[in-house]
């Protein structure tokens, strides 16, 4: 079977869905990731699926409860690069994938984790100061 | 309706599905469908060749490449000898799953869709015809 | 038997082609006295001549194969450019068509001189038939050249109804006029979406001052677009909204609450810019 390689980019991962997966495939990367992000103490993942040209709804799925899964071992998850046309089929789907960040590239979705982690630092550095 | 070209293919196993989906994207292509279009009848092909994949035990796609003289289009028939479903309708309905996942296979697969057809009986199996249409929204 | 007729025509073209010429242009001139707006003085006596040299040319090869010989193919080739010019010009099909059928009345007087009794009426029917089929021909490419006027202004109307532009670097605008079917704004919203990841603008403004009428189908594509954005990271924000409009989607029960929406263009646009960060400040401060 197939693994989706798994990058470590300082407290960030970068997964890039670059094959059509199938079922099996995408449930071991879920779980790679998860894995990954307690062993690197990640603080963030993009999932970039820029080259996905379908998105279905077990995909769809699949990157919903990463986030959530991500979210509860404290990583902010971002998908970044979703075409237009996977997109309009995901709405007409009914798939909203809720609790998902999303963003435009790489680059933006870069920047959406770096703000979330400021905020997230200056909430905690509040919490200490009201102490 | 005038079928151009006809192909039948198994689907037993979610790695199948994966091929389905590639046939269904090289015949959308072939037919002219732009980006939106292939991805929205790839997208509702996956979703029908899984179902019968994960509760039909597998069963037959029928790719069908239509021209009636004025239109083109693509019609896949799903067919599986599994349980089949005893509630058509509520089947259909956003959110209802037999199994773990979303729910939204059938009805989802139904608005991606141009044409829609079921056919069940619970003992014998489930039938899914969808079409779609070049140009139709 | 055939050649013989034409050379019949081909010698009285030969011996009368000046008088041939002013007889053509002055019925031709008549017909066309209330467009002589559409053509250039001198075309029409221009396409005349070269019309006549082409036809001598032809009919002294010999060939009667009008439609797909050699021989004839300069004069298909003219009458193809002259039917086309005039169908793009604005003339009617029988303006055209009139072209080649005027030719009849000064050719057959010429013919008259020429011959008598049944070689005449031979002689007369004959360059009927070959002037009817040449009047088929400039109306069918009259036609052809309608229709690529037809086919190009609908792709104009196709682009000139996905009007994206950028405000500002990572903000576009989509401002829609007119009324929207459900066809056209799905183009439309496909091409805004496309435009967002063109340009990685993180904010889109549909701007909808401009539609008179909204309609379910219309009302759901433009939420479905909003959706479809932000599954790709970029936000939109619907502007321009009129009251009626604002009645239909409220009554259709079209979930709105998540979507941003402002009174006009301007709105949106500082919503935009203060979503980036950026801000309007005047340059000078004014003198109280």
């Amino acid at each position: 079977m197939e693994r989706i390689p798994i990058l470590k980019m300082g407290r960030y991962l970068l997964v890039s869905i670059q094959v059509d997966m199938d079922d099996r495939t995408a449930l071991a990367l879920q779980d790679d990731l998860t894995a990954q992000i307690v062993k690197h103490r990640a603080k963030g993942v993009l999932v970039d699926i820029s080259s996905l040209d379908v998105v279905d709804s077990f995909i769809g799925r699949m990157l919903a409860n990463t986030a959530a899964m991500a979210r509860v071992l404290d990583a902010e998850t971002v998908v970044v690069g979703m075409q237009p046309s996977v997109a309009i089929t995901l709405v007409e789907l009914g798939l909203s994938l809720k609790g998902v960040r999303s963003a435009l590239n790489i680059e933006r979705g870069m920047e959406l984790l770096q703000s979330v982690a400021r905020d997230t630092e200056a909430e905690t550095a509040d919490a200490a100061d009201e102490e | 309706m005038p079928q151009t070209k006809s192909e039948t293919v198994p689907v037993r196993s979610t790695s199948e599905v994966v091929m389905v989906r590639h046939m269904v994207r090289r015949w959308a292509v072939e037919i002219g469908f732009s980006i939106v279009e292939q991805t929205k009848i790839v997208t509702a092909a996956s979703e029908l060749a899984r179902n019968m994949v994960d509760y039909g035990g597998g069963g037959v796609v029928v790719l069908e490449a239509l021209d009636d003289g004025i239109r083109r289009g693509l019609r896949l028939t799903f067919e599986d000898k599994g349980p089949g479903i005893a509630d058509v309708e509520q089947a259909l309905r956003d959110g209802y799953t037999s199994g773990g996942g979303m729910g939204l296979g059938l009805g989802g697969a139904r608005r991606l869709s141009n044409e829609f057809e079921i056919r069940s009986k619970p003992g014998e199996g489930t039938r899914v015809m969808i079409a779609r249409w070049k140009g139709a929204s | 038997m055939a050649e013989s007729r034409n050379d019949a025509l081909l010698q009285v073209l030969r011996d009368n082609e000046q008088e041939i010429l002013r007889g053509w242009l002055q019925l031709q001139e008549r017909d066309l006295s209330l467009r002589n707006n559409l053509l250039r003085s001198g075309e029409l006596e221009q396409q005349s001549r070269d019309f006549l040299a082409a036809l001598r040319g032809a009919l002294s090869a010999g060939d009667t194969d009008i439609l797909t010989s050699e021989a004839w193919a300069p004069v298909r080739e003219l009458m193809t450019s002259i039917a086309r010019s005039r169908a793009r010009q604005g003339f009617t099909p029988t303006e055209t068509a009139t072209f080649v059928f005027s030719l009849k009345q000064p050719l057959f007087t010429a013919l008259r001189a020429h011959a008598s009794g049944d070689d005449l009426a031979e002689q007369i029917w004959s360059s009927t038939l070959l002037l009817d089929s040449l009047g088929l021909l400039v109306t069918e490419t009259y036609q052809k050249g309608r229709e690529e006027v037809i086919a190009r202004q609908q792709q104009e109307l196709l682009e000139l109804s996905t009007p994206v532009v950028q405000l500002w670097a990572g903000v576009l605008a989509l401002p829609l006029i007119g009324t929207l079917d459900s066809a056209r704004t799905q183009v439309v919203m496909e091409s805004l979406l496309q435009a967002i990841v063109d340009t990685g603008s993180a904010i889109a403004i549909i701007d909808i001052t401009g539609v008179p009428v909204v309609d379910t189908l219309v009302a759901q594509h433009l939420l479905k677009t909003v959706a479809a954005a932000r599954l790709m990271g970029a936000d939109c924000i619907i502007s321009g909204i009129r009251p009626q409009i604002a009645q239909t989607i409220v009554h259709l029960g079209v979930e709105i609450n998540d979507v941003i929406t402002k009174a006009t263009l301007a709105d949106a646009f500082s919503i935009a810019l203060q979503r980036l960060g950026l801000a309007v400040v005047r340059r000078t401060a004014k003198a109280v």
